[in-house]
C-alpha cells in the first residue's frame, strides 16, 4: 500500500520527519518498506514564459525562443517543438539541471545557436496523459493548457515539481493479510493517530441528493447468494457528465499508484483507496430490466471484462448480472458491456462485500488479481460498503459531475453482532512479561477504535481479526512498544539440550566422509519418474511406487524419491558436463516411501556416495565404507558380489552386510548407466539404509589389556583357481588355524607366470600370538601347517 | 728424555689441530698413544732414568698424555659436530614448496549454518526434534489455526499429494510444533529443523524446497519477554555479544502476538546501506507465543500454560553468511562451489 502524506494529513497530523514517523510505524505494526519522495528526480526546473520566438537560421523546424525564467535577463532557448507560441508558460530546464532518469541538461549550441537550457514535455518530467488529460502528449507541456495548472496562476521562475503537485511523500507499507482495513489512507490514519497518539479527523459524507424519482424506483437488487455476498450498498448518479477528474484528485491518484482515467472511474478508484472499499461504477443503460442480480455463474457464461479479454465462467464464481447477463465479475473486474464511456447518462455505484475466499478463488482461477480482488480476498468490512458509496456520491456533487438520485439500495444478505472481547489485564501482562496498568490498556484500545463497556471490548467491525485475549495482548504490546517489553530468561524447570543418537551418527558420518575427501552435497527430494528408467530400475520393482505430488511444478520434480541414487548421479553428471575433473561426494538422503493403509510415508535416510575422476576406483570407495562402517563400530561387516542391480557394473557390484543384514550396495555404475547421464568415465557410488547401519553398531569399546607376549608372523602364499574369493580364502584360513590366528592380511594378489592359466596366487601375513606364553617358531608352524592343509582340502589352494 | 716428551707434546698437538677427519684422527692417537706408539715408547725408556729423574719424567709423561688425550676428545667432539651440521646442512629443504595435504571433503555450506544454530539452540536446553515431510494437512495448516479457505491452502501454493486436500508437502517446520506437543508434555524446549516444499519456481531467491527450523517453547508462566531473552541470545551467539535486534508486530496464524525479528545490519552498523536496502535491519526470524487456539487443539491448559514459537530460515542466513547471491548454487552442487567450504 502506496500512502501519500499529503492525503494522510487529511486525516491526522503526523512527524514530519520521513524516519522518526517510519520507524515508529513500523514498531506498531505497519511496516515500512520504503519511502519515495516525489520530484526529487528533477532539478532546477522552473516557469517560463515564452517571450519572442524565431526560426532557427539553420534548421526548418526549430525555434529559437527568448524566455523569461524569472532570472531577470531572458534566455534563449533553442526547441524543436511546433506546439509553442508566445506568451506561453513552459516547464524550462534550466543550465546545469535535471530529469527523470538522470538526464543531465547543459547549456550547448544547436546547430550554432546558443541555446541555455531545454523546454520539457511532461513525458521528460517523468509524467503521461492520464496525468495530463487536457494537454498534447507530443510536444512541449503548455502549463495553462491545464484548467487546474491555469488557476494557479504561475509565474515565470516558480518551481514546477511543486507546481505539479511533485512534492508528496509516498510511503510504501507492507500489509500483513490480517489487517485490510489499513489498506487504505483511513486505515493508516487510524493507526498514525494510535501510534502517535494524536486524535483522528474523520469526516461523514453528506449527500445532497436531488428531488424526483429515487433509485428503488429505478432500480432492484437480488441477492442469490448471501453467503457469497453479505452486503450490497448501491446508489445513482443520472445526468452524467464525463471528463477528467479535477488535478488534486488525480495528484493523489497517481501517488498512490493508479492511473486517472475519468471522473467517475476516477471516484471510484479515490473511495477505495481513501476508505478501503472497493467501488465499481457502471452504465445503468446497460442493465436490462433495471434489475441487478448477484448470483453465481451459469454453466457456459461468458463476459467480456474491461481488460477486453474474454472470461468463461464457472458456477462457482460469483458474478454481478442485470436480468440476463452477468455485468462483472463480482470483486474482480467489471464487464465491458457496462464500462463507463464518454456518453454515460446515467451510473450505478455498487459498494458491495464479498466473500473473500470465492473472490479470491475466482481471480485466481481468471488469472486477474486487481486492486479491488487483493482487497477482498482479505476479508472486508461489512459495514463500510455504505460509508462508501455516500462518499463517492458526496464527491460526485463535489465534483459537479452528476446529479445524485434520491435514496441508497442497501441490501443485507447476512448481519453479524459486533465482535466482543473480555479484557483481561492480569491475563495480558502474564502473557507479555510486563506490568502495564489496565487504564494504559484502555487507552490504548480507545486509540485504536475499540469501545469499552465495562470489561467487555467491543471489537470495531473492520478489525475481524481481533478475537481473542491474545489478540488484545497483542493491541497493547505494539503500542506499549515491542522494545519496551523486557528482556528476560526463561525460569522453571531446566530441560536437557541434546541431539538423539542418529543425529549425533549424521554428524559423526560426515565429518568421517569429508576426512576422507568426500564432500557433502544436498539435492531436491523430489525427482522425475524418468529417473528410475537413466539408472535402469525394473518396470515391476517396488522402488517405482512412490509418493506422487499431483500438483508439482514440471515433471522433473512431480514424485518423491525412492532411491537417492539418482540424485547422486544427476549431481555427478552436473559436475562431469561443468568438466570438474573429479567429485567425491555424500549426502545423507531421505527417501520415502509409500506405505500401504497409512497415509504418512515411511521417510528413511539412506546413506549416499559417489564419485568419478582420478584416485576412485572399486576398492578406493570401498575402502571408504569400510572405514566409515567401522569407525561407526559396526560389527561383522561383510561383502558379496550382487550382479543382478541393474543399475551397477554386473562384475563390479557387491552387497554390504553387517550381522547379517542387507546395509545396501556398492559398486561401479553399469557402463550403460552412465551413457544415460552422459558420463563417459567410470562412475562409483555406494548406497546403504543408515538407519539399519546404525541399528548395527556394537556397543562402546572396551579395553582389552595389551599383549603380554610377543607375536609371530608368517608369510604364506597359495596358489588357487581364478573364481575362488579372497573372502573364501580368508574364510577357510581362520577356521583351519588352532587359536593362536590373531589377524590375517592379505598382501599381494598375483596372475602371470610361472603361475598356471586359470590360476592366482594370493599371498597373506599371518598373525599368530598367545596371551599365556611366548610361542615357539614350531607351535606356530603347526598352526600356518593346518590352515595350508584345509586350504589345500578345501580350496585345492596349495602352498606356492 | 723431557725434550722428547715436549716435543710429542707440541708435534701432537700441531697435528691435532689441523685434523679434519675422523679417520686421521684414530691415526693420531695410534701414533702418539698407542701400544706402539710414540708417547709409549718414550715410557718404555723410563727405566733407563734415575731414582730422582723417574718420578718427575713420570709426571711429565702422565701431564703429556693427559694433555694429549683431552686434546684428542675436544677434536673428535669438534670434527663429529662439524659433521652433523654439514650433513643438516646438506638435508635442508625449501620449506617454501607446498606441503602433501591429504584429501579433505568439504561441508555443504546449509550445514555449516544449520549445524551452528542447531548447537546454539543445544547449548541453551533445546532437544533437536524431527518430523515427517509428507504431512497430513490438518497438521501442517489445521492445527496451527489455518483454516480451510486459507490462501496458503491453494493448490497454487502448496504441493498435494491426496486429491482431497488432506495429505501434502508440509510448507513449514511448525506442524512440528503440534506434533510435538502431542508426544511431549511441558516443559518443552525443542527446535525441529527440516525440510519445506513451496510451489516456486526456481530462481536466484525461490525454491521449491527449502530448510527451516522451527522453535517451541511451552511451560508455565512462559511470556513474550522470556521470547525476547531467548532470541536475543541466540542471536548474540550467532553474531556475537552486542548485536542489536529489533521486535517489530507482524502476524503468523498461529501465533499471538507475532513478530518478526531483524537484526541491525553487519554491514553499515544500522546507517542504512545497499546489503539492508536501507533499512539499518536486516529480517532475521518470525516469532510469536503460540495461539491459544493451537494449544487448546491439543489439550493443553491455556490457564496454566504458555509458550512461544519461531522459525528461521536456513537457505537466507547461510546465503547471507557466506555471500552467496544465488539460491541455485546451493542446490546445484558445483564441486568448485562446494570446495569453497
Amino acid at each position: 500500500m502506496d500512502l501519500s502524506r499529503k492525503w494522510l494529513a487529511e486525516f491526522v497530523d503526523s512527524p514530519a520527519d520521513d524516519k522518526e514517523y517510519c520507524d515508529a510505524m513500523t514498531l506498531s505494526g505497519s511496516k515500512v518498506e520504503g519511502v519515495t519522495v516525489e520530484g526529487t528526480e528533477i532539478r532546477n526546473v522552473v516557469v517560463g514564459k515564452v517571450l519572442a520566438m524565431e526560426r532557427h537560421p539553420d534548421s526548418d523546424h526549430m525555434w529559437t525562443c527568448q524566455v523569461d525564467a524569472g532570472r531577470g535577463v531572458p534566455l534563449q532557448i533553442v526547441t524543436g517543438a511546433q506546439n509553442v507560441s508566445v506568451g506561453d508558460l513552459v516547464p524550462v530546464a534550466l543550465h546545469d539541471s535535471w530529469l527523470p532518469g538522470g538526464v543531465h541538461i547543459t547549456a550547448g549550441t544547436l546547430r550554432g545557436v546558443e541555446s541555455n537550457g531545454m523546454l520539457c514535455s511532461y513525458k521528460e518530467l517523468g509524467m503521461t496523459d492520464h496525468d495530463w488529460p487536457y494537454s498534447v502528449a507530443d510536444g512541449i507541456f503548455i502549463l495553462t493548457s491545464d484548467p487546474d495548472l491555469a488557476a494557479k496562476h504561475p509565474k515565470p521562475g516558480d518551481d514546477v515539481p511543486a507546481l505539479l503537485g511533485l512534492d508528496d511523500h509516498i510511503v510504501a507499507f507492507e500489509i500483513t493479510p490480517n489487517r485490510p482495513d489499513c489498506l487504505s489512507v483511513i486505515g493508516l490514519a487510524r493507526e498514525t493517530a494510535a501510534t502517535f497518539d494524536r486524535p483522528l479527523k474523520l469526516h461523514n459524507p453528506e449527500v445532497k441528493g436531488t428531488d424526483g424519482a429515487s433509485v428503488a424506483e429505478l432500480l432492484d437488487v437480488e441477492i442469490e447468494n448471501p453467503e457469497l455476498c453479505p452486503r450490497y450498498t448501491a446508489r445513482m448518479v443520472r445526468n452524467v457528465t464525463i471528463a477528467p477528474s479535477p488535478l488534486w484528485m488525480r495528484e493523489r491518484l497517481r501517488a498512490s499508484g493508479v492511473r486517472p482515467i475519468n471522473n467517475i472511474v476516477d471516484i471510484t478508484n479515490y473511495v477505495m483507496l481513501e476508505y478501503g472499499q472497493p467501488m465499481h461504477a457502471f452504465d445503468f443503460s446497460c442493465v436490462e430490466g433495471g434489475r441487478i442480480v448477484v448470483r453465481t455463474a451459469r454453466e457456459g457464461e461468458v463476459i467480456q471484462t474491461l481488460d477486453g479479454n474474454d472470461r468463461r465462467l464457472t458456477p462457482n464464481m460469483l458474478c454481478i448480472c442485470d436480468e440476463h447477463k452477468p455485468v462483472g465479475v463480482a470483486g474482480v473486474m467489471g464487464g465491458a458491456n457496462s464500462e463507463i464511456v464518454g456518453d454515460t447518462a446515467m451510473v450505478v455505484f455498487e459498494s458491495a462485500n464479498f466473500n473473500g475466499v470465492s473472490i479470491r478463488r475466482t481471480a485466481t482461477a481468471l488469472g486477474m488479481r486487481t486492486d479491488a480482488s487483493a482487497r477482498y480476498e482479505k476479508g472486508l468490512d461489512p459495514m463500510n460498503t455504505y460509508k462508501g458509496v455516500q462518499r463517492a456520491c458526496e464527491l460526485v456533487e463535489l465534483l459537479g459531475c452528476g446529479e445524485v438520485v434520491d435514496g441508497v439500495i442497501d441490501v443485507i444478505a447476512s448481519d453479524q453482532a459486533p465482535r466482543t472481547v473480555r479484557l483481561e489485564p492480569g491475563k495480558i501482562n502474564a502473557l507479555l512479561g510486563t506490568d502495564i496498568s489496565e487504564d494504559a490498556m484502555r487507552a490504548m484500545l480507545r486509540r485504536l477504535d475499540f469501545t469499552l463497556d465495562g470489561d467487555t471490548i467491543i471489537v470495531p467491525s473492520w478489525r475481524s481479526d481481533v478475537e481473542h485475549y491474545s489478540d488484545i495482548a497483542e493491541e497493547v504490546a505494539r503500542l506499549h512498544g515491542y522494545d519496551k517489553i523486557p528482556v528476560t530468561l526463561m525460569r522453571g524447570e531446566t530441560t536437557q539440550g541434546g541431539f538423539t543418537d542418529k543425529q549425533q551418527a549424521e554428524r559423526r558420518t560426515g565429518s568421517l566422509l569429508r576426512g576422507m575427501g568426500y564432500s557433502e552435497i544436498i539435492t531436491y527430494s523430489f525427482i522425475s519418474p524418468s529417473y528410475y528408467d537413466k539408472i535402469r530400475l525394473p518396470a515391476d520393482s517396488d522402488k517405482r511406487n512412490c509418493v506422487t505430488i499431483l500438483n508439482p511444478l514440471g515433471e522433473d520434480t512431480s514424485v518423491m524419491r525412492t532411491t537417492a541414487l539418482p540424485s547422486m548421479l544427476e549431481t555427478l553428471a552436473r559436475n562431469y558436463s561443468y568438466r570438474n575433473k573429479a567429485a567425491k561426494l555424500y549426502e545423507i538422503a531421505t527417501v520415502y516411501k509409500p506405505v500401504a493403509g497409512r497415509d504418512l510415508a515411511d521417510e528413511r535416510p539412506m546413506l549416499s556416495l559417489g564419485a568419478y575422476g582420478a584416485g576412485t576406483d572399486f576398492f578406493a570407495l570401498k575402502g571408504v565404507v569400510e572405514q566409515t562402517l567401522c569407525a561407526l563400530n559396526v560389527k561383522n561387516v561383510r561383502f558379496a558380489a550382487r550382479s543382478d542391480i541393474p543399475a551397477f557394473h554386473p562384475g563390479r557390484c557387491a552387497e554390504v552386510r553387517a550381522g547379517g543384514v542387507f546395509l545396501g550396495v556398492l559398486g561401479q555404475l553399469h557402463p550403460l548407466t552412465c551413457q544415460n547421464y552422459g558420463m563417459d568415465c567410470d562412475v562409483f557410488a555406494a548406497q546403504l539404509d543408515f538407519m539399519d547401519l546404525l541399528a548395527q553398531r556394537a556397543g562402546e569399546a572396551r579395553y582389552e589389556p595389551l599383549p603380554r607376549f610377543p607375536s609371530v608372523t608368517r608369510d604364506i602364499a597359495v596358489v588357487c583357481a581364478q573364481e575362488i574369493t579372497v573372502a573364501q580364502l580368508e574364510e577357510c584360513i581362520n577356521r583351519g588355524a588352532r587359536g593362536l590366528l590373531k589377524e590375517v592380511e592379505l598382501f599381494d594378489i598375483y596372475t602371470g607366470a610361472p603361475i598356471p592359466a586359470g590360476k592366482k596366487s594370493v599371498a597373506f601375513n599371518l598373525t599368530l600370538r598367545s596371551d599365556e606364553r611366548s610361542l615357539t617358531a614350531e607351535e606356530a608352524d603347526e598352526d600356518v601347517h593346518s590352515v595350508l592343509t584345509l586350504l589345500e582340502r578345501e580350496l585345492g589352494a596349495v602352498l606356492r | 728424555m723431557k725434550e722428547t716428551l715436549e716435543t710429542i707434546r707440541r708435534e701432537a698437538l700441531s697435528a691435532l689441530e689441523q685434523t679434519k677427519a675422523a679417520q686421521d684422527l684414530e691415526a693420531l692417537r695410534v701414533k702418539y698413544l698407542g701400544k706402539k706408539g710414540e708417547l709409549t715408547a718414550v715410557l718404555k725408556q723410563m727405566g733407563r732414568l734415575s731414582a730422582e729423574e723417574r718420578p718427575i719424567m713420570g709426571q711429565l709423561a702422565n701431564e703429556v698424555r693427559e694433555t694429549l688425550t683431552d686434546a684428542l676428545a675436544r677434536r673428535q667432539q669438534a670434527i663429529a659436530e662439524a659433521a652433523l651440521n654439514a650433513k643438516l646442512e646438506a638435508e635442508a629443504l625449501d620449506v617454501t614448496i607446498p606441503g602433501k595435504r591429504p584429501e579433505l571433503g568439504h561441508k555443504h555450506p546449509m550445514s555449516i549454518a544449520l549445524d551452528e544454530l542447531k548447537d546454539i539452540f543445544v547449548g541453551m536446553g533445546f532437544q533437536v526434534a524431527e518430523g515427517p515431510e509428507v504431512e497430513l494437512a490438518e497438521y501442517n495448516f489445521t492445527k496451527l489455526n489455518t483454516e480451510e479457505g486459507h490462501p496458503a491452502r491453494e493448490w497454487g501454493d502448496t504441493f498435494y499429494i491426496k486429491e482431497d486436500s488432506s495429505l501434502l508437502l508440509r510448507t513449514q517446520t511448525s506442524p512440528m510444533q503440534v506434533r510435538t506437543m502431542e508426544k511431549m508434555a511441558p516443559p518443552i524446549r525443542i527446535i525441529a529443523p527440516g525440510r519445506v516444499y513451496r510451489k516456486d519456481e526456481v530462481d536466484a531467491t525461490h525454491s521449491p524446497m527449502f530448510h527451516q527450523v522451527e522453535g517451541l517453547v511451552v511451560d508455565k508462566g512462559i511470556t513474550m519477554a522470556d521470547l525476547k531473552g531467548t532470541l536475543n541470545a541466540f542471536v548474540e551467539a550467532l553474531y556475537g555479544k552486542g548485536t542489536k535486534t529489533r521486535f517489530r508486530p507482524h502476524h503468523f496464524p498461529f501465533t499471538e502476538p507475532s513478530c518478526e525479528v531483524d537484526v541491525q545490519c553487519h554491514a553499515c552498523g544500522g546507517a542504512g546501506c545497499r546489503v539492508c536496502k536501507g533499512e539499518g535491519w536486516i529480517e532475521l526470524l518470525g516469532a510469536g507465543m503460540v495461539h491459544p487456539k493451537v494449544l487448546q487443539g491439543v489439550g493443553i491448559d491455556t490457564d496454566v500454560y504458555s509458550g512461544f514459537a519461531f522459525g528461521i530460515g536456513v537457505e537466507r542466513m547461510a546465503m547471507r553468511r557466506f555471500g552467496i547471491t544465488d539460491l541455485r548454487l546451493i542446490f546445484e552442487n558445483d564441486m568448485r562451489f562446494l570446495s569453497q567450504f
